[in-house]
């Protein structure tokens, strides 16, 4: 097995905003290894959205490497960054936004096949209708309607089938459970387990909250914000440091540097280090009861 | 735990999609379907007008100057002894041809120019947005008489400037309504499935701005009728003895007192035209969302 | 107890014409809620609980046909005249909102959103109206609120927003509370932040409050009695230390194994509940979760079971096959 499939090396992504920079991601750096999956947790703004899509290119970053299967994917060119796009796919927090409201599942599933220019007609409906039939939909029932006519659990079911019908080496889950209800989470939780042994994936999951991500990842990596939000352009508040413990043991080992305006991702630290969370803090962090009673 | 996973229990995959039918609204129909009749109509006597057995809107029966409905002239005669239910019909063939020609014109070029303004931003837009400020500042009426002074006056002459003075409105929707669906999910999605701008422009985008579109493509339609028959009525539209129904609104202005009707019939089938093509409009503009569910 | 409850609903039902056929919404609810007191609703989407909110505050839409009665405080909420509800809301029943980018109005500043409601319900004049926006900012922990009166919300982050739609909810000293999933479009450490001002400002204010959730896990500690709904009705109902540690309807302990827990090993398959809600226009004649019920039987297909309550404990379910030591 050589080198990782996903590297991240120094990943800088800015936005501009009228007359103000917004430093989404700082100085960034992980690897993701073949078959592994990476959970990527943090609170709101912290910009891990914006590294979810810089990493497939949708976002230009401003500055730093995406390695691809020893593959640079920054300054790619359009024809070839096409390509690459086949081999690795996307997956949104809002399921009903990422169908397109005036198109059949079944044209929505079988445009990644389109555009990569794979098979033909009939060779593309089978396979809509066998992946369709993998993530737990009747295909003949699903086929021919518009997205509005399911609910968000179902719906994410489809992108799922739309992001694998291409069957892509990496998936990138952007708070793909966030939006759903908990009995329906824990569903696609386990669709997606099952996915990734099904297609031999690798994961990359983003969430903000700790025991969702534990429950599918190998690692886990923490990103966290140094600053305060602030709606204008001069700190006017003093900088105050995000509640660390609720994402991480202090006993960690991660090292933390600081560039720009915001915190570099903390390296991955080992899963037995979070059995050694004080009951406490895991209680507030996830809001989990803590006297329930394990049956 | 009581619920138990055989592997990943693909029971707890399965979904069912219950058929939903679609929501009528039930208020206004009657009047939208009189809508649409009315416009059937119009449009097949105008279509047909040479094969109908009307007299020549250009034949002058002297002895019947503004004379009131007869067995010879079913709505009377205007000033020069033509049959008023003649030239109304022939009238609404010129208003009709100018009313759905010109706005198409619009609409492609317009409604093109505003897709991709929208969906481009940056220079472009500001291009466009720029050269749409400028049509829209220039006084229509200068426009009209410039071109129908050096150009002469003539139907096709009249279609043009009409096109050309709707298309800043066109533009406008159009540019609105791709500025709300380019930053959807779902075009994002088809990005990182590997779609090119074209394929996204007319696969993605175009299916959802098409409805406001032509819902406001049907509004211009009644507009144009209207500034075609002030044209007409200023002496700058279609020349005589072509009828049109400003045209025949204008000569009906000398014979208010002694019959009216050579003036106000003109306008009654004008009024209910543009009224019906504002109904339907106005129609499709309440079903452009496409969620037809209840709650 | 002999004074009467805060808030009584009884058999209240929302029926909701859709051209599938009648809708039941809401399915003959019972509620007492006590001055003080917090009552936990749990419900996944399409439970109602939102329609019963709004069915409380008589703001369900308006084709919809209510059932049964609403009383608050002794009066009859679903005969009062519209001015008298409109006084009402706002003033004695305030509501917080899921998403606080649509309830808070994009184009006002939030001082002008907060004094505004202050105005209308209080008639108070602008300064006094503005030094009591001030205080409630400061109360809901935004810092430097002289500032931020000036902001836009779109110019605040989330779990702000969400406070500055709570102060507002609270600027007319209310006495019902109703949290309809306010942490839901939150991350895990706000939503913990939101939840303990809400606990915080109920206590200090000693006001009632109704907190709708999907999610079982927040209500623990922070309520006193949940209500579980499903499919319209409310399916089990106790005391809040006594539904963890005692459920009876299948159906809570299985939204309960359904959340990840944080001290799990990892890849620990998540124990998921097969199916889906139900469809609430096609009414089945048995239990609404028999055909999602790993324990269900014929009876539970063929007979609805009703609220049974258990002696002493103020824990009601409705099952045919409870789990749990039998009573």
């Amino acid at each position: 097995m050589d080198g990782p499939l996903l590297d991240v090396r120094n990943l800088v992504v800015e936005y501009t905003v009228g007359d103000r920079t917004v430093h989404a991601v700082s100085d960034v750096s992980f690897d993701i290894a073949r078959g592994e999956t990476l959970g990527l947790v943090g609170e709101s703004g912290c910009g891990k959205s914006s590294l979810g899509r810089a990493i497939l290119q949708l976002v230009t970053p401003k500055a730093g490497r995406v390695q691809f299967d020893n593959v640079e994917l920054t300054g790619l060119g359009s024809a070839s960054l096409r390509r690459m796009r086949r081999r690795m796919q996307l997956i949104f927090q809002d399921p009903i936004a990422s169908l397109n409201p005036r198109r059949r599942i079944g044209d929505i599933v079988a445009e990644p096949l389109r555009i990569a220019g794979i098979g033909n007609g009939s060779t593309r409906e089978r396979r809509v209708r066998d992946v369709l039939t993998v993530v737990g939909l009747e295909p003949d029932q699903v086929v021919s309607r518009l997205p509005h006519e399911f609910s968000g659990g179902q719906c994410q079911r489809i992108c799922i089938a739309r992001a694998l019908v291409i069957e892509p080496e990496l998936l990138v889950c952007d708070e793909a459970v966030s939006a759903l209800d908990v009995s329906i989470r824990a569903q696609i939780l386990n669709l997606l387990e099952a996915m990734k042994a099904r297609y031999r994936l690798t994961l990359l999951f983003i969430a903000h909250d700790l025991a969702v991500v534990k429950a599918v990842s190998d690692r886990v990596a923490v990103i966290s914000a140094a600053y305060a939000r602030s709606a204008r352009p001069r700190r006017s508040t003093a900088p105050r440091r995000i509640p660390t413990p609720h994402f991480c043991s202090k006993r960690s080992r991660c090292p933390t540097r600081r560039s720009g305006r915001r915190a570099a991702c903390r390296s991955a630290s080992r899963l037995r280090r979070w059995r050694r969370l004080p009951a406490a803090a895991s209680a507030r962090a996830v809001g989990a009861p803590t006297d329930a009673a394990p049956r | 735990m009581v619920y138990s996973i055989r592997g990943f229990d693909l029971a707890a995959l399965d979904v069912e999609v219950e058929p939903i039918a679609a929501t009528p609204a039930s208020r206004g129909r009657l009047v939208f379907w009189l809508a649409v009749a009315w416009i059937a109509i119009v449009a097949s006597a105008a279509i047909a007008a040479d094969w109908l057995p009307l007299t020549s809107p250009t034949d002058m029966d002297l002895l019947a100057r503004r004379a009131g409905p007869s067995a010879d002239h079913w709505l009377g005669a205007d000033a020069l002894g033509r049959d008023l239910l003649s030239r109304l019909v022939f009238g609404a063939r010129i208003s009709l041809s100018v009313g759905l020609i010109a706005p198409v014109l619009g609409l492609i070029v317009g409604g093109g120019l505003g897709m991709l303004a929208g969906y481009f931003r940056g220079r472009f837009e500001t291009l466009v947005v720029g050269g749409i400020d400028v049509l829209l500042a220039f006084p229509p009426l200068v426009l009209a008489l410039a071109i129908t002074t050096y150009l002469g006056q003539s139907v096709l002459n009249i279609t043009i400037t009409l096109g050309i003075l709707s298309i800043p409105a066109l533009t406008r929707v159009a540019r609105a309504a791709t500025l709300t669906f380019a930053e959807r999910e779902f075009v994002t999605a088809a990005r990182a499935l590997g779609a090119g701008h074209g394929r996204i422009l007319m696969r993605e985008l175009l299916p959802n701005i098409a409805l406001p579109l032509i819902a406001f493509f049907l509004l211009a339609v009644a507009v144009i009728i209207v500034v075609e028959g002030a044209l007409s009525f200023l002496g700058l539209g279609i020349p005589p003895p072509a009828p049109s129904w400003g045209g025949m609104i204008a000569e009906g202005r000398d014979s208010l007192d002694a019959a009216p009707a050579i003036a106000f019939l003109p306008a009654g089938a004008m009024f209910l035209t543009v009224l019906a093509f504002n109904m339907v409009g106005d129609r499709l503009r309440a079903l452009t969302d496409p969620r037809q569910g209840v709650l | 107890m002999t004074d009467p409850p805060l808030l009584a609903v009884e058999q209240l039902s929302v029926d909701l014409p859709t051209p599938r056929g009648r809708l039941r919404a809401v399915d003959e609810v019972d509620l007492r809620l006590e001055a003080g007191c917090s009552l936990g609703v749990v419900g996944e989407s399409g439970s109602g609980k939102t329609m019963l909110s709004r069915a409380i505050l008589q703001l369900a839409p308006r084709h919809a046909r209510l059932g049964g009665r609403v009383l608050f405080d002794g009066q009859e909420l679903t005969t009062l005249a519209a001015e008298a509800l409109r006084r009402l809301r706002g003033r004695s029943i305030a509501v917080v909102f899921q998403d606080p980018m649509t309830s808070l109005n994009p184009v006002l500043t939030i001082g002008r959103q907060i004094v505004e409601t202050l105005r209308e319900h209080l008639a108070i004049d602008a300064a006094a109206a503005k030094r009591r926006a001030v205080e409630l900012l400061v109360e809901v922990g935004i810092p430097a609120p002289e500032q931020q009166l000036r902001q836009y919300p779109h110019q605040l982050s989330g779990g702000m927003r969400q406070r500055v739609a709570i102060a507002i909810a609270l600027s007319c000293e209310p006495r019902l509370l109703i949290a309809d999933e306010p942490t839901t479009a939150l991350d895990v450490t706000i939503q913990a932040q939101i939840l303990d001002l809400l606990a915080r400002e109920r206590q200090r204010r000693n006001m009632a409050m109704i907190l709708i959730t999907h999610d079982v896990g927040i209500v623990a500690g922070r309520t006193d009695e949940v209500a579980v709904m499903y499919a319209g009705r409310i399916v089990e109902r106790a005391p809040t230390g006594r539904l963890f540690k005692a459920m009876r309807m299948p159906y809570t302990e299985a939204l309960l194994a359904a959340i990840p827990k944080l001290d799990a090993p990892p890849h620990t398959p998540l124990p998921a509940i097969s199916g889906r809600p139900p469809d609430p226009t096609r009414r089945l004649p048995g239990c609404a979760f028999a055909p999602r019920c790993c324990y269900r039987a014929a009876r539970c297909e063929e007979h609805k079971p009703s609220l049974t309550p258990i002696e002493g404990t103020g824990h009601e379910y409705a099952c045919w096959h409870p789990i749990g030591p039998r009573v």
